[in-house]
């Protein structure tokens, strides 16, 4: 019998792409329990939905590039850009939302690119930014906080639901009210305290979703799927901005609980700028990344047309971190100070 | 007094070493098999050259190959017997090729050549003395990669700080050392002490990694009863590859090698306890280095180690730990992570053969390869790589053949420990694109070195020409010279000639004139 003959090491962790999919999945599980806790089952009819179309979209371009579909089809990523993209717009958007929001993600931003791994951008977030700039009214109608039961959301996201039906279940994201509220010359204190959007630290559904996603995130850094790097860089440079504005006037500006509690800040931090494929990838590199979209964020939040900046801010830095790795590359063993 | 250590970056903790399995009987020597191959290169630089013939008869410990140069070992006969052949021989390496050998029939009787012992004067010995001694004995590096041991016992004009004796043994299933630092302790310190001789070195640390209790209570023992002072056995965190030597030296003295330097550079000398314990025995007894500890383990009934006579085929070890080579899916010489798959059952033990690891296909630690897929960036392997390279970089550099970006990013500093693919989620077979890439990178360099000495060649050629030409040219201007000034010369000859002529002629006209007056006009003007 002749012998295998591999090149070493003959040993292998056992991990693999599905495992670590898998994982980021589970972790947006509280993040989805809360969800369907605070606004009913919209969520759970969008990702099942989301997630049949990006399999099939995701075959289906398998079978164009002539890759082999098992391996690919089982590796999770398409599921994790599914979800990731639902958990980004409204829990009761129309279901061609979704699907133009996935097929982008999947077909333009993933495939026409290579497929997994060669993606410069991350698909969901392409996905999202296509969505906002079309159909701008569907992104922001966001959700009351009242939970749905499940035929109640299928309708309001498969049937069309005339206009009254959808303003009733609808309302402005806090972050939205807060924005237009200090637009009619108001201090956020004062649009905080008079509203009932508002919970401890930011709107009352945004701070548990944030915690909620901020559990998971610990636990993913825990299970060393993603790094510490660029959670933590880009918390903190949010804060920072965040604190120098509010002490410099607190007034108009909120403070840094507020926008740490506030919109897509934990989803974000720990789930889409960690996505490996498009973010930085040096030690290094990954804390200047991770500041460079929490600085962007909070910009884009307070001085830019959109209502969160998260999105923006992960495409934007997704351009730059190619560089950004080449200029942060480690100092190898051996090699002193100068290399 | 706990001795400060310091961590290296990256590294892997295994789940489970497979270490147990192996140490739970003692070590005994193998049988004697009925052929031994000993491959003429066994070590790294050059190999040896044969001293003997087929037909010789050979005693056990006689020399039968001599070290060829510098870096370069001599071979012993493992026991006595008859050499039936010196040719050419399938050999344990990566490649499957067949190399020189010597191949002896042992005739059982085990007869010793005269040996010289030196136990009570090799203090007296000069330390070129006891070098040469030691290479006489054929020591090379035990613990991996065989570099001969006396090169590494000349320090040149550095000062020695420490002498560092590598008991580590990082690597998951291996525990030939870890047997040997449990029952031959005495040896190994004693053997140390004749390294700190030869080195001048003033302390030695003895490294052992601290999932080895036994080996380390046994070391101190040994310690405290041979070298109390200047000697210290330090525990080290288990962590793969700590055993590395630089890894090692950078754990117990924060310390780096520098890329471009060799451990002596910063006062600092590396041995493996296996290689000073075969020194003790040459020192002490005279005896060559013949034989060697290894462990047998995997898919085998008794893992175990044994003492086996290089040139031992590596199947009657299997079959002698209960064992199926026949059975065998893949036979690994060295540890899982660096070691090499065989491409033969009956490859002979070399020098530096530290495990024969069996997969039988049931060990589920040794599953082989799963399909590979992209690179996903997610940087596990940047995180693991002891010498903090970007193994990402180097994958994607080297797969695209941009071998100069390779280089950039420090290809040759990869020691090709494997940490960076056995944590990778797209199970890519790094390691095995980083070979490839440095094996591109030196034929590249050999190629450009050949083109090198051709246009080195052809503008020589073309100067010699060129040379020759203006030398030519610069003859001709000189002849062309030469023959003007003759020329020149020859003019004023001429003048003169012409002047006598006229003269000549004028004297012979007046006398043609005066003729003519007297005889006829046909003898004229001429
Ligand atoms: S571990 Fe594998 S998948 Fe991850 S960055 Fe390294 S090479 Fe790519
Ligand atoms: S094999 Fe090379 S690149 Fe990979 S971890 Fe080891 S030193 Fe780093």
């Amino acid at each position: 019998m002749s012998l295998y003959t591999p090149s070493s090491p003959h040993m292998h962790a056992d991990t693999s792409i599905a495992q670590v999919m898998s994982k980021v999945l589970l972790a947006l599980l509280p993040g989805i329990a809360a969800y369907v806790w605070l606004f009913g089952w919209g969520i759970v009819v969008q990702l099942s939905f989301a997630t049949l179309l990006a399999l099939g979209a995701e075959a289906l371009m398998l079978r164009l590039r002539r890759r082999p579909l098992l391996p690919f089809l089982t590796d999770g990523s398409a599921i994790v850009t599914a979800w990731l993209l639902c958990l980004s717009i409204p829990p009761i958007a129309p279901w061609w939302i979704t699907a133009i929001g996935v097929l982008f993600a999947i077909v333009l931003a993933k495939h026409l690119y290579g497929g997994l791994g060669y993606n410069p951008f991350n698909p969901a977030m392409v996905g999202y930014a296509a969505l906002l700039i079309s159909f701008p009214a569907e992104m922001t109608a966001w959700q009351a906080p009242q939970p749905l039961d499940l035929a109640q959301a299928a309708s309001l996201i498969f049937l069309a639901p005339p206009r009254e039906v959808l303003d009733a279940v609808t309302s402005a994201t806090p972050m939205d009210f807060l924005r237009t509220q200090l637009g009619l010359d108001k201090t956020v204190d004062e649009v905080i305290a008079h509203s009932p959007l508002f919970g401890y630290l930011a709107g009352k559904t945004q701070e548990i979703l944030n915690l909620m996603f901020l559990l998971g995130g610990l636990w993913l850094i825990k299970q060393r799927i993603i790094g510490w790097q660029i959670p933590v860089a880009m918390l903190a440079s949010l804060a920072i901005m965040a604190a120098v504005f509010h002490l410099y006037d607190p007034e108009r500006f909120a403070s840094p609980a507020f926008h740490l509690a506030s919109g897509a800040v934990m989803l974000g931090a720990f789930f889409i700028a960690t996505d490996p494929v498009s973010a930085s990838t040096t030690p290094r590199g990954r804390l200047i990344y991770g500041a460079g979209i929490g600085i962007l964020v909070y910009v884009i939040r307070t001085w830019g047309g959109y209502p969160d900046g998260v999105a923006f801010a992960v495409l934007l830095l997704n351009i730059c971190a190619p560089t950004i790795d080449y200029y942060t590359k480690p100092r190898v063993f051996g090699h002193g100070d100068k290399d | 007094m706990k001795r400060e250590l310091f961590s290296f970056t990256g590294g892997i903790r295994f789940d489970d070493y497979h270490k147990r399995e192996s140490t739970r009987q003692a070590v005994v020597a193998a049988p004697l098999p009925a052929r031994l191959v000993l491959p003429l290169h066994q070590h790294i630089g050059e190999g040896g050259e044969a001293l003997v013939q087929p037909g010789d008869k050979v005693l056990k410990g006689q020399p039968i190959a001599r070290a060829v140069s510098y870096v370069s070992a001599p071979l012993h006969a493992p026991t006595s017997g008859t050499v039936v052949k010196v040719g050419d021989e399938k050999v344990p390496h990566p490649s499957g090729l067949s190399a020189p050998c010597i191949v002896i029939e042992p005739d059982g009787e085990d007869t010793w050549a005269p040996r010289q012992s030196h136990a009570r004067d090799y203090a007296e010995m000069n330390p070129s003395a006891l070098r040469n001694l030691i290479r006489e004995a054929g020591i090379v590096g035990l613990g991996g990669a065989g570099f001969p041991s006396y090169v590494k016992l000349n320090p040149g004009h550095n000062p020695v700080e420490t002498l560092i004796l590598n008991g580590a043994e990082c690597e998951p299933f291996i525990t030939c050392d870890d047997m040997l630092m449990r029952q031959r302790a005495d040896e190994i310190v004693k053997g140390s002490l004749i390294i700190r001789h030869a080195l001048g070195a003033r302390q030695t640390l003895i490294a052992i990694e601290d999932n080895k209790p036994e080996a380390i209570a046994a070391m101190r023992g040994a310690v405290q009863r041979l070298a109390p002072e200047h000697t210290e056995v330090v525990s080290v965190p288990t962590l793969y590859p700590a055993g590395g030597e630089k890894q090692l030296i950078y754990t117990l003295t924060g310390k780096e090698v520098p890329s471009d330097g060799l451990p002596v550079h910063i006062g600092v000398v590396c041995q493996n306890v296996a290689t000073t314990g075969a020194i003790f025995r040459a020192v002490y007894h005279g005896e060559p280095l013949l034989s060697r500890w290894l462990t047998v383990t995997g898919g085998v009934a008794e893992p175990r180690n044994l003492e086996v006579l290089l040139g031992t085929p590596v199947d009657e070890l299997i079959r002698f730990c209960g064992g199926k080579p026949e059975r065998c899916r893949r036979i690994i010489m060295g540890g899982p992570m660096m070691g090499f798959a065989l491409h033969a059952h009956d490859l002979p033990v070399i020098k530096t053969t530290n495990c024969i690891l069996v997969d039988d296909g049931r060990q589920p630690d040794l599953a082989g390869r799963q399909y590979a897929m992209p690179c996903i960036r997610c940087g596990a392997c940047a995180d693991a790589c002891p010498v903090r390279l970007l193994p990402q970089q180097l994958y994607w550099y080297a797969q695209a053949g941009e071998f100069d970006r390779c280089q950039e990013y420090h290809l040759f500093d990869c020691i090709e420990c494997g940490c960076c693919d056995y944590v990778c989620p797209a199970h890519l077979p790094l390691v095995q694109y980083y070979r490839y890439a440095k094996g591109e990178i030196w034929k590249r360099e050999r190629e450009r070195q050949q083109a090198e000495l051709a246009r080195e060649r052809h503008e020589f050629r073309l100067f010699r020409l060129e040379r020759e030409k203006k030398e030519r040219a610069a003859k001709r201007q000189q002849k062309k010279a030469a023959l003007a000034k003759e020329t020149s010369a020859q003019g004023d000859a001429q003048a003169k000639q012409a002047a006598i002529q006229a003269a000549l002629e004028r004297v012979k006209a007046k006398k043609a004139r005066q003729t003519r007056e007297n005889t006829p006009p046909e003898q004229g003007d001429s």
